[in-house]
């Protein structure tokens, strides 16, 4: 889609969304929200960037070759994350007998793995979206 | 002949359904099986577990943190096989022709 207006909407309002998204990552466990939808807006504001700009620039922001490093590295931060847990004598995933840092209730550091977890999870959402939609669009390109 | 069997099996399920239906707990009770006393922990430990005040990113997070995994996988093997019907293998520059005639 080539057009000037929508173009230059998405550039003002891309950060904006891209704003909204990490805010919706980091402050998962103080407010609703979390992983799933704060990856999903992230996710959102590249496919806008692609729908307004083109399939190529879109690609650039956001290539394959690192796309599969963050899934793959999403998924084995959350495992290795479970496995503090083992390694301290509890069972898989455990939080705050592992010896997490807890901090106080309400602060963006606090709550043990949760907030990393969020994070991953955030990354891995945001990283399958934009992958799904690019190879899609590459696919009618061809 | 047929027909007559998968009546009776139908009906048959139908009675089943309809019976266990009847004896289904009222939509909304305080005394329904499904509020018991592992929700009340969750709402009133979640702080003190996890120091964190989201219940739900608690539940989720902490306590249902394997489930979450599982969810995870199951994104990552979706994207995994998105990718492996629709994109394949890389066709050498000089073999693109061929393979799409």
């Amino acid at each position: 889609m080539d057009d000037l207006i929508v173009r230059n909407i998405s550039r003002m309002i891309i950060p904006f969304i891209q704003l909204y998204g990490i805010f919706v990552v980091f402050h998962g466990h103080l407010s609703p929200g979390g992983g799933f939808p704060g990856g999903a807006i992230l996710g959102a504001s590249i496919i806008l960037y692609t729908l307004a700009f083109g399939s190529e620039k879109g690609h650039l922001k956001l290539p394959h070759s690192i796309a599969k490093w963050l899934e793959s590295g999403a998924v084995i931060w959350y495992i290795i994350l479970g496995l503090f847990g083992i390694f301290a004598g509890h069972v898989f995933l455990t939080n705050k007998p592992a010896g997490f840092y807890m901090g106080q209730a309400g602060d963006i550091i606090s709550g043990g793995f949760i907030p990393m977890v969020t994070l991953a999870i955030g990354i891995k959402v945001a990283s399958t979206m934009i992958t799904l939609f690019h190879t899609m669009i590459e696919e009618e390109e061809h | 002949m047929k027909k007559l069997i998968m009546f009776t099996a139908l009906g048959g399920l139908l009675f089943i359904m309809i019976s266990s239906y009847m004896q289904m707990p009222p939509m909304g009770n305080v005394d329904n099986p499904s509020y018991n006393e592992v929700a009340e922990y969750y709402l009133e430990e979640a702080l003190e577990d996890t120091h964190s005040p989201n219940a739900v990113a608690v539940i989720i997070m902490d306590y249902r943190a394997l489930d979450t995994l599982g969810e995870a996988t199951v994104l990552f093997t979706s994207i995994a096989a998105v990718l492996t019907v629709l994109v394949g293998k890389d066709p050498k520059p000089g073999e693109e022709e061929s393979h799409h005639g």
